[in-house]
């Protein structure tokens, strides 16, 4: 044990080694080798009758992808879902961020911060049915409508709300503390060279808070095209993740080429994100 | 800069909205828990506290439980050992590359949990079931630690960055050997980031339920045990009783990591990626 000890005193390049050793190992041999393995497997076949996998490489998954009308409209769905979810958490998101930035005292805003982050780990499965429970035709959304004269909202619709509530706090976060980061003294010269508030707002405070909606936006964008669980337990529809999902125990290969799917696009918001500055956001 | 009362009144109750919003759901699931009644409807007519009897005599909630905490104690400790020892190397340590070890450990956390499981999948099935090695709980474990590491890591550096490395020079100038200034000077320092980041990762494998979907073969964890059993309804009051006792036990090691942290970024920004990690 000393002599180990002085070994790694003298050897600072040795110690470096020893620490990272074990960690990158791990992510390396376990993680990227299992990223690569399913990259792989996008490329390989499976026997018709036992759907074993043949490792036979060909681009044949990638083609029934691009030309099945299944495969697109399921791909167009859940990205415009995700568009949408997006849309209503920016929404939803900006007046309790701006609240929380620049109105609260800072007593009340650690209390609203620490309000937020805690449903973020409340089981993600107990919210989903939580919400499966509010949607049911006599359950509580209805019951709350009713006095208003709607009725229950539908599948679709149902989905969106789910999907909203469940990625709101990754939108306030960003959003406040993108907002809080504002310099004030740049509203008060907007008000001192003569702009009303609301001008103030749309010229200014709003310009200048847009990366960090980007970078809330990256959350909402990604949770919605990944999941499979809330369009199974809420819409019953068919979306990316549910697909992926079913079809990977009778054709892994199709799956882990459509997999590729949410994986480039994301690659690409990520890249848009970048250019308008949401990284510097995060 | 002074917003108007108007404005002023506007916010708050735009906040107060968004606030309903997101605790409603909360409060109706904690509410169903104590539902008489097998179906769902809402309003609730009567009350009982029966169905947490039940739930605690049921054998397979039980051992859903047993494996539940085994996973996560195996996964916290792996996630430990592996995210202190990156946190030492990147905080202490100028090297090449050093950026891509953030964004390795952060990878597994920030791809859609599908492709995680479905990925850890294909290698269960592909190379280690050949090997002898199937499903069982160290498969359940593995994935876990593999996306637990980012929040032990991630306290660890923060604590790191925050205490200066000038305390430990001075050990090593005083003549202490690695080992020596690691474990009277480095660590004691780290102890409460670690014990937050362990609480965090338990948290977060405690709860975890998609890429388990893909790595646990026929076992049953809590949150299995639930998704399988939520279709039933003769079983449905019982869920609802262990989603009360999940909320619990998944809620409270957080608050406790943040009263030890008051580094609030550290977990409010690990709290953002790694609920991400559940989808």
């Amino acid at each position: 044990m000393r002599r180990l000890s002085s070994f790694l005193h003298r050897h600072p390049y040795g110690r470096l080694v020893g620490l990272l050793a074990a960690p990158v190992g791990w992510l390396v041999v376990i993680y990227l080798g299992s990223l690569a393995l399913l990259l792989m497997a996008a490329f390989w076949d499976t026997e018709t009758f036992t759907n074993d996998v043949v490792r036979n490489w060909n681009l044949d998954n990638f083609r029934q992808i691009l030309e099945q009308d299944v495969y697109r409209d399921v791909a167009l769905r859940t990205i415009a879902m995700a568009a949408l979810v997006t849309l209503a958490d920016a929404i939803l998101a900006f007046p309790i961020a701006y609240y929380m930035a620049r109105v609260a005292r800072p007593r009340t805003r650690e209390i609203l911060v620490v309000a937020i982050l805690t449903p973020l780990w409340a089981s993600y499965l107990v919210k989903a049915f939580a919400w499966n429970a509010m949607l049911l035709d006599d359950g509580f959304i209805s019951w709350f409508l009713g006095p208003l004269g709607l009725g229950p909202p539908g599948d679709k619709v149902g989905l969106w709300l789910t999907f909203t509530y469940f990625w709101l706090p990754f939108m306030i976060l960003p959003i406040y503390t993108g907002l809080e980061r504002i310099p004030s003294s740049l509203l008060e010269a907007s008000g001192d060279l003569g702009a009303r508030s609301l001008r103030t707002f749309w010229k200014v405070t709003l310009p200048l808070a847009f990366p960090a909606v980007v970078a809330g936006s990256i959350f909402t964008f990604s949770l919605t095209l990944g999941d499979f669980i809330l369009p199974t337990l809420i819409a019953n529809q068919q979306f990316m993740g549910t697909v992926i999902y079913n079809d990977r125990s009778a054709n892994l290969p199709v799956a882990a080429a459509f997999a590729m799917v949410p994986i480039v696009v994301m690659t690409v918001y990520l890249v848009l994100a970048r250019r308008l500055g949401a990284f510097r956001a995060l | 800069m002074a917003e108007s009362p108007t404005a002023r009144l506007l916010l708050r109750l735009g906040s107060g909205l968004t606030l309903a919003f997101i605790y409603v759901p909360l409060f109706v699931i904690a509410i169903y828990a104590f539902n008489e009644n097998i179906s769902q409807t809402w309003p609730i007519d009567q009350y009982t506290t029966k169905w947490f009897r039940i739930a605690w005599e049921d054998d397979e909630v039980r051992s859903a439980l047993l494996l539940s905490l085994k996973a996560g104690l195996g996964a916290t400790a792996i996630a430990l050992v592996l995210g202190l020892l990156a946190s030492l190397a990147v905080a202490r340590y100028d090297f090449f590359g050093k950026e891509t070890i953030s964004f390795l450990v952060i990878l597994p956390i920030a791809l859609p949990g599908i492709i995680t499981g479905l990925a850890l999948q294909a290698t269960i099935l592909n190379v280690l079931s050949p090997l002898g090695i199937s499903f069982s709980i160290w498969t359940i474990i593995i994935g876990h630690a593999t996306f637990c590491i980012v929040v032990v890591y991630n306290n660890a550096v923060a604590r790191l960055r925050r205490v200066a490395g000038s305390l430990e020079e001075a050990s090593a100038d005083l003549g202490a050997g690695s080992w020596q200034t690691f474990r009277y000077v480095t660590f004691p320092q780290m102890r409460t980031a670690l014990l937050a980041g362990g609480l965090l990762a338990f948290a977060l494998s405690f709860d975890e339920v998609i890429v388990t979907i893909f790595t646990s073969g026929a076992q049953q964890t809590l949150p299995i045990w639930m998704l399988t059993n939520f279709g039933r309804p003769r079983e449905l009051p019982i869920v609802n009783v262990v989603a009360l006792f999940v909320i619990l036990v998944s809620i409270i090691p957080v608050w406790i990591a943040q009263r030890l942290t008051r580094e609030a970024t550290a977990v409010g920004g690990t709290a953002a990626a790694a609920a991400g990690a559940r989808q």
